[in-house]
């Protein structure tokens, strides 16, 4: 099969390869580009662990082919902080408890960030409507909302 | 979890796109690619070439035109959900498109889609169904325009030709005193519906001038309840009257028993869930929200 | 001097040490390591419940440029790989020689290059069937004819258990003023952690060593059967390590070996290449970690005052096709003997009888605290369906029957010996919290107009801990744990413990139990689990046992360290021995103010000025022996309010008031309840693995094993008590199954009450909307109705 030639920025460093058409974003982003915070947590697009934004848009990056994402810009977990400043959704989830295990964390925090841009100032209800694509099994998502709550105060003081 | 090899291109017309499909008879089109990819990945489907659609400039928007409500194909429902057009005129349309799936799915899931895929368990269909839309379709004949009622011709089945591509959407504009509701019973978000009913209804002087009844994954196939508006249209929308169309509604629905519920659940969901439609279009009609 | 607010001990809700690579995205997970020179290896596996192999077609597969290798059952066999023991002391295929006994049950697996590439692979395998009658139901699979699941044994009983005084209990039954019967049926259900199990298998022919990446929560069991199950081919304990690293969620399904590992590792042995295998979610779902499915004839005795005078339970478990629950060896039915509850009552009996059907194997996981789960939701269901039978409210009907507080330690019909509780105390706090009594008042109103409101409590006594070496062991390996600390000149530290986290955040709560003993800031105290070359021993982290014995450990790992640390103060102090006291973290000499030395004065001294005689250094390790189990416990009351249009079942409120003893970080304390109670909501109204009569799975996929979003999981209410554990050196219990344990009986006791005036006695659980609308509809309460 032929391969395409893509080119992605990815945390704002442009990437290029070549790629089969059906290898999915995620796989580009966990074994060609060796961002591993993205994960992969099924097989039917339901538990979000892979969000991702794609040109600001959360995106379960599990349901995309790298193809698709050609020319596009990507955020991942690894492309919060700026300078080594934690983002405040990445403060947020740690002074509210809101991960145990972490492995839904990358992909609960890219989709907040998503929130957050659109909504500034949510309603706990917004919150969990907001995530509502995205699974948890060790926190029951009462401290995933502080978290969100804490990143938009946060943001807010800031702005 | 891993798809199949095959072919991709991403035309930048839909010219392009068409000749395309006309090219490989085992081709198919990918938009937002929520429905086909998960399949894909179950290798329950492999075709040899996707056609991506989404380069194409010019295929998402959604306006208001000469009567009409035109929303390109490649809107993905996420957008349906932010227009403001939508929220204040098409409550129907905006219901169903923030319960389709989850909210990640919906940044990429396209209205073309959904109803091109023909799952009967899509939310569109019966929307579309209930709003009596339009369905604007080009190929390598040209263009035509296929009435909703056409259009869907059996489980994962349209009147599209394999070389057609479906890319617009048409509501009749919204009039005074309408209103529409979707409601969706599904065991959690992102499901399927077990059921759901679309309503979308217009009154004047009191009573009902339209009815249109759509009902989601009670059947092979999206249905159109047209006995239940029939029992709507001419009459005063009281209890009695509601009644007696959720009856009809469950009626016309043709469940089939599986693990979401028996045929008689669905059917009574149906009844439940039409009267609770009707009920909040009424609401929408007469300047609620 | 030890400033006490830098200490960050027991009870402070410090932030979590681990956070700061999770929350970046640098996290070592399974999948997230890449060896040099790597293969991946995926399973073809069989669409049959039951069936013959009768032909493995592999050409097509090897075609495939970077497919390299089809691993079958006779391959292994060649190596005697193809079976290995389970954890119950039977047997269950690597890879089947001949016949495959569950869907998606191992068939044979490919080794590419590439991860995609070996997913070709499986789908070009071609494998002919012969099925096989197929037996899905355990009663049936008891009666005399059925079709036999296993060859290799007799009948499709696995074993037939009876405990208690069944003379004793049949007399209270026949002399009670009312009796109550009800059948449970607890079906199978999933861990379903976000990320799968997986493996990298490393074997280094040059030194002969394997060392095996895995997720496992319990590392050094996996290495003791690993070195057992091949010994025969040369290879030794000390020349396999494995290693878990971050683990995303475990509950109990990462503890068994699964036949994935042993491909894998056997792989990397026959390649000479690192093999890495991951489950794919649909396998996961499919093929391992599941818990329950125990079909439960309960039956509750009660004298005219309404006092409980008896319990009997008959339980047939169904297995799968081995009996591979992950559990304590003397204990096929795991601690369901905690049957007996809250209550205080003479007499109980129970009987098991584990089976044998077409299904995977397994049965503990999920949270169960080794069937605590069943046990529980048994109990908590009859005193429901006794109180309301009585026409006494269910929280008075508790109140009566509990143990009281000055009846501990407790001696339980079935043989426990509960250490503390104060069960009154709860209950009636999560009464307060929830405004009981008002709520009563508004269920009659609503009853009146015909809304159906229900409300349910759940009275739980948990047992965790496991255990004291008399009574336990896994595989032989007596279930102490460990902690090995050592203190460094500076004053700051490393401990090594015997149990994996999972998240629940040990690099936190163990780290605060050191500072607390030491007087070191927990900031500075470094922990590790999971590398077996360097952790002690343990038995791993699973049915809320880390606390209770590893925890348990860290303070007595720590108190022989202050030991020493108190002949370095003296001799740093210039005082004698016995005059020197340990208070607020530091060394004192008694009656003498002013002449202190922290430990990290100690610490610098232990390597620069010990006294002559003395070994240098500090440090410490401790295996801790648990005297007992611990018996956590709480009052859960839930809220319903069910639509009689969709038959809906809406959580309006939930309390949860847990007592769990003295709590390390209340922090995390939370958050482990938040996350329990959800995966209690969880199995009460949406999950549920069945299968139909060919032995096909339907929940297999997220599609249809239905996980809660936020948007389901209701907004938890939490209470707590404090009743220490007697017997534990800080006092503290384990929670993290508690709430998993607590919660489902407090949902369907509330569904049932809603509807007991209609003649409504049981719904098992899932209780979904389709299930309870059918109920409705039966006693004509649907909204049409």
């Amino acid at each position: 099969m032929s391969k395409h030639h893509i080119k992605v920025t990815v945390n704002g460093t442009v990437h290029e390869a070549d790629v089969e058409a059906r290898l999915l974003l995620v796989h580009l982003l966990r074994e060609n580009l060796n961002l591993t915070g993205t994960h992969i947590g099924c097989d039917t697009t339901s538990c979000g662990a892979c969000t991702v934004l794609l040109d600001g848009k959360a995106t379960k990056s599990c349901t995309v082919f790298a193809v698709q994402a050609d020319g596009s810009e990507i955020m991942t977990v690894e492309g919060l902080a700026t300078n080594g400043a934690l983002h405040p959704i990445q403060e947020g989830f740690r002074e509210s408890h809101g991960l145990q295990c972490g492995f839904c964390t990358p992909g609960m925090m890219m989709c907040s960030v998503a929130l957050l841009a659109e909504n500034p100032n949510p309603t706990e209800d917004e919150i969990r409507w907001g995530i509502s694509g995205n699974l948890c099994r060790c926190t029951g998502y009462m401290n995933i909302v502080k978290s969100v709550q804490y990143a938009a105060q946060k943001m807010q003081e800031k702005a | 979890m891993i798809p199949p090899h095959f072919d991709y291109e991403a035309p930048a017309s839909v010219d392009a796109a068409i000749k395309l499909l006309g090219s490989n008879p085992d081709a198919k089109i990918l938009a937002g690619g929520q429905s086909l990819i998960p399949l894909m990945r179950f290798r329950l489907a492999s075709p040899a070439m996707l056609v991506d659609l989404t380069r194409i400039d010019g295929l998402s928007y959604v306006k208001e035109d000469n009567g009409w409500l035109k929303i390109g194909a490649l809107t993905c429902e996420a957008d349906l959900e932010r227009s403001d057009v939508v929220a204040s005129k098409y409550p129907l349309l905006a219901d169903t498109a923030r319960v389709v799936a989850d909210p990640l799915v919906r940044n990429r899931a396209t209205l073309g889609g959904n109803l091109a895929h023909a799952d009967p368990a899509n939310d569109h269909p019966a929307t579309m169904l209930a709003y009596g839309a339009k369905i604007v379709v080009q190929g390598p004949k040209g263009e035509r325009t296929i009435p909703v009622g056409e259009f869907f011709t059996g489980t994962f089945t349209t009147a599209l030709d394999s070389k057609e591509i479906l890319t617009e959407i048409q509501i009749p504009a919204a009039v005074k005193s309408s209103g529409g509701a979707y409601f969706k019973l599904e065991r959690k978000v992102g499901d399927f519906a077990t059921a759901a009913v679309a309503v979308q209804i217009t009154l004047e002087g009191g009573k009902v001038t339209y009815a249109g009844i759509g009902l989601t994954n009670v059947g092979d196939m999206p249905i159109k309840a047209t006995e239940a508006e029939k029992a709507l249209m001419g009459n005063a929308p009281d209890e009695a009257t509601i009644k007696k169309a959720a009856d009809l509604a469950a009626a016309a629905a043709q469940p089939t028993a599986d693990h979401r519920g028996t045929e008689a659940y669905k059917r009574s969901l149906v009844k439940t869930l039409t009267n609770r439609a009707l009920h909040k279009a009424i609401e929408r009609a007469k300047g609620g929200k | 001097m030890t400033d006490k607010a830098d200490v960050h001990g027991l009870g402070h809700p410090m932030k979590r040490k681990e956070d700061a690579r999770f929350i970046q995205g640098k996290g070592n997970y399974i999948d997230d390591l890449k060896l040099p020179g790597m293969l991946y290896l995926d399973i073809v596996r069989s669409p049959y419940a039951h069936a013959r192999i009768k032909a493995i077609r592999t050409e097509k597969a090897l075609a495939i440029p970077g497919v390299l290798a089809v691993i079958d059952g006779k391959t292994l066999d060649g190596y005697k790989l193809a079976f290995m023991p389970t954890l119950s002391n039977d047997t269950q295929m690597v890879l089947p020689i001949d016949t495959v006994k569950h869907q998606a049950q191992e068939v044979c697996a490919v080794v590419a290059t590439e991860r995609y590439i070996a997913a070709d692979g499986v789908e070009a395998v071609e494998v002919d069937y012969d099925p096989l009658p197929v037996v899905v139901d355990p009663h049936k699979a008891l009666l005399p004819g059925a079709t036999k699941v296993r060859d290799d044994k007799e009948s499709n009983l696995i074993w037939h258990l009876e405990e208690g005084d069944k003379e004793g209990t049949d007399k209270a039954f026949n002399d009670a003023a009312t009796r109550v019967e009800q059948d449970i049926y607890i079906p199978r259900i999933h861990v379903s952690s976000i990320e799968t199990c997986g493996m990298v298998a490393d074997w280094d022919a040059v030194n002969g060593h394997l060392t095996l990446h895995m997720t496992s929560q319990a590392p050094h069991v996996i290495r003791t059967v690993v070195a057992l199950i091949t010994g025969h081919l040369g290879l030794s304990e000390e020349k396999i390590r494995v290693i878990s690293r971050d683990i995303g969620g475990g509950f109990g399904g990462k503890v068994p070996a699964y036949p994935g590992y042993i491909i894998a590792a056997a792989a990397s042995v026959v390649t000479g290449h690192p093999i890495k295998w991951i489950e794919d979610r649909s396998e996961n779902l499919q093929a391992d970690s599941f818990g329950r499915d125990y079909h439960i004839k309960a039956a509750m005795a009660a004298n005219k005052d309404g006092h409980i005078t008896a319990i009997r339970m008959n339980v047939v478990a169904d297995h799968g096709y081995a009996d591979a629950a992950a559990q304590p060896s003397k204990f096929p039915a795991g601690l369901f003997n905690i049957c007996t509850g809250s209550y205080d009552f003479k007499h109980a009996w129970m009987e098991v009888d584990g089976v044998y059907t077409n299904k995977p194997p397994g049965g503990i996981a999920y949270r169960c605290s080794f069937r605590v789960t069943e046990a529980v939701h048994a109990i908590e269901r009859m005193a429901d369906v006794m109180a309301h039978e009585l026409g006494e409210d269910p929280a008075a009907f508790r109140m009566k029957n509990f143990i009281k507080k000055e009846q501990f330690p407790y001696k339980s019909a079935l043989g426990w010996e509960y250490d503390s509780g104060d069960y009154h105390k709860a209950l009636q706090l999560a009464m307060d919290m929830i405004g009981y009594d008002d709520l009563r008042k508004e269920q009659a109103e609503k009853r009146a107009r015909g809304e159906l409101m229900g409300i349910g409590i759940s009275s739980f006594t948990e047992i965790v801990g496991a255990g004291p070496s008399k009574q336990f062991d896994i595989v032989g390996l007596k279930m102490f744990d460990s902690c090995e600390v050592r203190i460094h000149p500076t004053g700051k530290a490393i401990a090594r413990f015997g149990t994996k986290s999972q998240g629940q955040g040990h690099e936190t709560t163990y780290a605060q139990i050191l500072a607390e003993e030491l007087g070191l800031p927990a900031e500075h105290i470094q922990i590790e689990e999971g590398d077996t070359d360097t952790a002690p021993y343990g038995l791993g982290t699973y049915a809320s046992r880390s606390t209770p014995t590893a925890g348990a450990a860290a303070a007595m790992a720590a108190r022989k360290i202050r030991e020493k640390a108190t002949k370095i103060a003296a001799h740093l102090l210039e005082a004698s021995e016995k005059d020197i006291v340990w208070e607020d973290y530091n060394f004192h000499v008694k009656g003498v103010p002013g002449k202190t030395v922290s430990m990290q004065d100690i610490a610098f001294a232990a390597y620069t000025n010990f006294p002559q005689g003395l070994e240098g250094g500090l440090e410490a390790v401790h295996y801790y022996d648990p005297p007992n189990l611990t018996y956590p416990f709480g009052s859960y009351i839930c809220v319903v309010d069910i639509d009689r249009g969709t038959g809906e079942v809406k959580v309006r409120r939930f309390v949860a008031v847990d007592d769990c003893g003295v709590r390390i970080n209340p922090m995390i304390v939370e958050g482990q309840i938040h996350g329990g109670l959800t995966m209690g909501f969880a199995p009460a109204l949406m999950e549920e693995i069945t299968y139909d009569e060919d032995g096909n799975i339907h929940g297999g996929t997220f599609m249809d094993y239905l996980l809660p979003t936020a948007m389901e999981s209701p907004k938890w209410e939490v209470g707590e008590t404090v009743t220490p554990s007697p017997h534990h050196p800080i006092g503290a219990k384990g929670v993290g199954e508690s709430p998993t344990v607590g919660a489902p009986p407090a949902i369907a006791n509330a569904v049932v009450d809603a509807l007991w005036h209609l003649g409504v006695r049981n719904i098992d659980i899932p209780m979904t909307s389709a299930k309870v609308w059918e109920v409705l509809n039966s006693v004509g309460a649907t909204l049409e109705s």
